[in-house]
């Protein structure tokens, strides 16, 4: 069967359940597409022939009544991964390898998929535009030298050039939306609590989250179901009634309530991204969707929150790295002066300004007027959403306030950078999920991501939104395989 | 309560100084598992075998608090009469050191599981309260062994993440005698509960001691130095004496106290600077992201209150009132939970005097010598209540009962079957004492005559030698009777 890769995960496994496609044929499609894209710098560490080993053991006694039956998959270099390499994109990290599995991959496992290898991403999950991984800058299939966002740039730029059919990413500020709005891909970032922190490798503790990044809402749903699952050995996973996300999909969405939110039109926000949003509420109308607008007061307040609390606990989640148990270490005098070596060498410049940032909001004499001030602030904008959920069922925004940059193009402008999470930040602050589908291209045929904000663990309702309005917009990525010789 | 007999006071010239100790007490809970890992907390193992990846710190690895640990916290807390706070935050303590794999220590910082109450101790001169301030929970950190290597330090995970209790009292106590007094109440109320061995050894038991001084009279504290990590009370008694005297020889000199860590050595027994307020860590703390506040609820606080057993106070009291014990000797019984047990099994069967007697002073001198706990004893609380029934009855005398205690001292053996096989039992037929009597009479016939013309004081002479013959046998208040008859 041709064009393997070009199949959505739906198909892939309707056409293994029918044995109209071995675990090896697929596999090999992937493994085969992945070497020819090396160019993309999608991946960190690639585990190709193990995989193929996997799949044709798979074959041989193939059990199809799971839900990933034999699929390949190649997963974010933040997840843990018994005896394959685990980077979090850093030189501290590049000779670790873990004896455990993270509970997200394991649940995928469980579930039949095989390992293709380990993405890309910001070092520590840290940045928007994977430029500030160790390994290097990951190209957006879209167009040459184009950042495919971050962090969770591998997987963005794997699942849109087809490298995987799925992948999963995690989200602390926008990781997984943002990427995802970049590539022409969906992403869904879980309320905090869904998934199991357990062996990803720790940013921000109180804000990461696991989640789908897929090409279409089905396949998401669908992943999303395999990995969210409540963990005993992370305390702040909840035990809720997680649903059959895939068999309670629907496209009706008459007189769901959707708000728009006024303070998410920010100053200098490009045209077409205003024009995509405006289209989107009429895709929504369209469904049979109530439009109601609403006020979230403290949006403004959202980044410079997300900017102390996130490198605070980032402060604190690094200090294991000092070169004492494993992973790099640069030798030294004396013990201060091997962390020190240690760390400025085993560390990136971004992981070091964040540490830098963490450090001084928590130290004494500041910690009130910033880390405490925060977490105060946090909790307005949990109770703007708090509010807003007593009026609309759903919240519609862009998912970015541009489309993709170039490579190097803000690396000099942190904040610029940062500004790049100002619709992504709030939903980590506040546990919600979030979405990002693609719905539509800019001027350059960049694509655009409008983002769906739904309740805490109502995910379903979030997909189901997603899923009449994917109908709706009918996007179409514009990828020519540029890097394939 | 009069304290002129006992105070404790540092007398400079025309100066008397009192003393202010406060101590933070970090007591190890008696648990299977770690605090936030399943590893064994098992004390001598082989370094780095009790180690799982969180303890270790691994990338991903995430802290699961160990419910356990938390209801031997609230028990210790009952113990203590304190308020027990129904939630509780986790914060991160962040330093960097080898041996603590996290860069951080999870501890208790603004929100305490346990809040302020009391301990009572027993001083010569009276009773004493001490207020507790605080107890919280936190992590213990691995050990740093620097002897093994010119170059290298090598690092012991084996505790790090073990359960720790910090026991903070107010700076209440006032002497050397009285931080004796207050870690050992301390110390037994937790072994009454079982939630400290209090093994001091092992180290489950060590304090920081914080010190000041100021003039008899004064109403302000002094500027205090904190003296780190002592591990037996003798250690603390000493690094309090020595600190309070520099601290009094400064003020006399007219200089001023720094605060400051120091460091107490044992071999030269003197405090040490460590580190200056200045160059104190700013250990950043702040709620640990990876742990949710604790919260437990009134039913769960009032079930473990029913777990509580009977504390040394209430212990103390009973034995007052119900076997009228002196309140030295209930002190003494009850200061320790196997002590009290070992003595209520031995008067399950015999005499209460007897027994209290025997236990204070014959048993503990013998344990003491053969530097033995009360629950090592070679004589069974069985056997030792036989051992007085023994003297009760008349069977033996005190003085045979004395050489069958050491006996059993040497296993413990049944004293009934000691006095048998060593035919100790007391002479007591008046036939058989009348014949041993006469014997000895017609040896000494001229004593005898000299007793009968007036010199009494061969009576002792006459009692001594029936003694000796009978191998001490004899039963001397019948040798007694019988030989005044006689003579």
């Amino acid at each position: 069967m041709s064009d393997i890769t070009k199949q959505s995960l739906s198909e892939l496994i309707k056409n293994i359940k029918d044995k109209k496609l071995s675990s090896t044929e697929v596999t090999k499609a992937f493994v085969e597409r992945s070497e020819k894209s090396k160019e993309l710098n999608a991946y960190i560490t690639e585990d190709f022939s193990a995989a193929i080993d996997k799949a044709k053991k798979f074959d041989e006694n193939p059990n199809l009544d799971l839900k990933l039956p034999g699929i390949p998959m190649a997963v974010k270099d933040l997840f843990c991964t018994k005896n394959v390499k685990t980077t979090a994109g850093s030189k501290i990290l590049n000779n670790f390898t873990p004896t455990y599995e993270s509970t997200v991959t394991q649940n995928i496992w469980n579930e039949g998929a095989i390992l293709l290898g380990k993405l890309n991403c910001d070092e520590f999950a840290m940045g928007s535009s994977n430029e500030t991984s160790f390994f290097g800058c990951v190209q957006n299939p879209i167009d040459k030298n184009l950042v495919p966002g971050g962090s969770s740039g591998g997987s963005s730029s794997a699942v849109a050039a087809q490298l995987t059919p799925i992948t999963i990413g995690t989200d602390t500020g926008g990781s997984i939306r943002q990427p995802a709005s970049f590539t022409g891909i969906v992403g869904l970032k879980p309320t905090y609590g869904s998934c199991s922190r357990y062996g990803i490798v720790a940013f921000a503790s109180s804000l990461d989250q696991a989640g789908p990044m897929a090409q279409n809402v089905r396949d998401c749903a669908l992943l999303h179901e395999v990995i969210s699952s409540y963990d005993e050995k992370d305390s702040t996973s909840i035990d809720f009634k997680r649903n059959n996300y895939v068999k309670e999909l629907t496209n009706n969405i008459k007189g769901k309530k959707i708000g728009i939110p006024k303070e998410y039109r920010v100053d200098g926000m490009p045209k077409e991204v205003e024009d995509l949003w405006k289209k989107g509420i009429d895709y929504v109308k369209d469904c049979g969707a109530e439009i109601i607008d609403i006020s979230l007061p403290h949006t403004n307040y959202a980044l410079p929150t997300y900017y102390i609390v996130a490198p605070a606990e980032a402060s604190s989640n690094l200090a294991r790295y000092d070169g004492v148990k494993y992973g790099f270490r640069a030798d030294g005098e004396n013990l201060i002066d091997m962390y020190e070596k240690t760390r400025s060498e085993g560390f990136g410049a971004e992981v070091q300004r964040r540490i830098m940032i963490g450090t001084y909001v928590l130290s004494s004499g500041y910690y009130d007027a910033y880390y405490l001030k925060a977490q105060k602030v946090r909790k307005l904008i949990k109770n703007d959403f708090d509010e807003a959920y007593k009026k609309v069922d759903a919240i519609l925004t862009p998912s970015t306030p541009s489309s993709a940059f170039k490579i190097g193009e803000k690396t000099n402008d942190p904040v610029s950078m940062y500004l790049n999470d100002i619709f992504t930040v709030p939903v980590n602050l506040a546990g919600l999920p979030g979405i990002s589908i693609p719905a539509g291209h800019d001027a350059k045929g960049y694509p655009l991501g409008l983002q769906i904000i739904g309740k805490a663990f109502d995910e379903q309702n979030l997909l189901n939104i997603a899923y009449a309005m994917e109908e709706k917009i009918n996007f179409k990525n514009k990828i020519i395989d540029w890097w394939i010789k | 309560m009069s304290k002129d007999k006992s105070e404790y006071l540092i007398n400079r010239k025309d100066n008397q100084y009192e003393v202010v100790i406060g101590l933070e007490v970090h007591a190890q809970v008696t648990s299977e598992s770690k605090l936030f890992s399943t590893s064994s907390t098992k004390f001598g193992a082989e370094p780095n075998t009790q180690v799982s990846l969180v303890d270790a710190a691994l990338p991903g690895m995430l802290p699961v608090i160990n419910e356990f640990c938390v209801k031997q916290a609230i028990k210790t807390g009952i113990g203590l009469k304190a308020k027990i706070n129904k939630r509780s935050v986790f914060d991160r303590k962040n330093y960097f050191y080898a041996d603590l794999p996290q860069g951080y220590q999870i501890s208790q910082f603004k929100d305490p599981i346990i809040g302020e109450g009391k301990v009572i101790l027993d001083m010569p001169d009276g009773q004493k309260e001490v207020g507790i301030e605080r107890l919280h929970l936190e992590q213990d950190a691995g050990k740093s062994i620097h002897d093994l290597d010119p170059k290298n330090t090598f690092v012991d995970l084996n505790r790090s993440g073990v359960a720790l209790m910090e026991i903070v009292s107010k700076p209440d106590l006032r002497s050397p005698d009285e931080v004796n007094a207050y870690v050992k109440k301390l110390r037994s109320i937790m072994r009454y509960l079982g939630t400290c061995d209090g093994n001091m050894q092992e180290g489950s038991l060590r304090a920081d001691v914080n010190v000041s001084v100021r003039k008899k009279g004064s109403k302000e504290f002094g500027t205090r130095c904190e003296i780190k990590n002592v591990n037996s009370i003798k250690f603390m008694q000493m690094a309090i004496e020595y600190e309070a005297n520099r601290q009094v020889d400064l003020i006399e000199d007219g200089q001023s106290i720094d605060q400051e860590t120091r460091l107490f050595d044992t071999k030269k027994n003197e405090t040490r600077s460590m580190r200056s307020k200045e160059d104190a860590h700013d250990y950043r703390y702040f709620p640990d992201p990876d742990l949710l506040p604790l919260e437990v609820s009134d039913d769960f606080i009032e079930k473990l209150k029913l777990e509580i057993p009977e504390l040394p106070d209430e212990k103390k009291k009973r034995f007052i009132e119900k076997f009228k014990l002196s309140p030295y000797e209930a002190t003494i019984l009850v200061s320790d939970y196997e002590t009290s047990n070992y003595f209520e099994n031995v008067i399950k069967k015999s005499d209460v005097k007897l027994a209290t007697n025997w236990i204070i002073g014959e048993l503990f001198a013998a344990l003491n010598q053969n530097n033995l706990e009360i629950t090592e004893s070679p004589i069974s609380a069985g056997n030792l209540s036989k051992l007085i029934n023994l003297i009760k009855d008349g069977t033996i005398s005190g003085k045979i009962a004395k050489t069958v205690f050491e006996h059993m001292m040497e296993g413990d053996k049944d004293p009934k079957k000691i006095v048998e096989e060593k035919g100790l039992k007391q002479e007591s037929d008046p036939k058989a004492l009348e014949a041993l009597i006469d014997k000895v009479i017609d040896d000494n016939r001229e004593k005898a005559t000299e007793y009968k013309s007036g010199k009494v004081k061969l009576f002792g002479f006459f009692v001594g030698q029936v003694m000796k013959v009978s191998a001490g046998k004899a039963n001397p208040q019948l040798v007694n009777e019988i030989l005044k008859k006689k003579l």
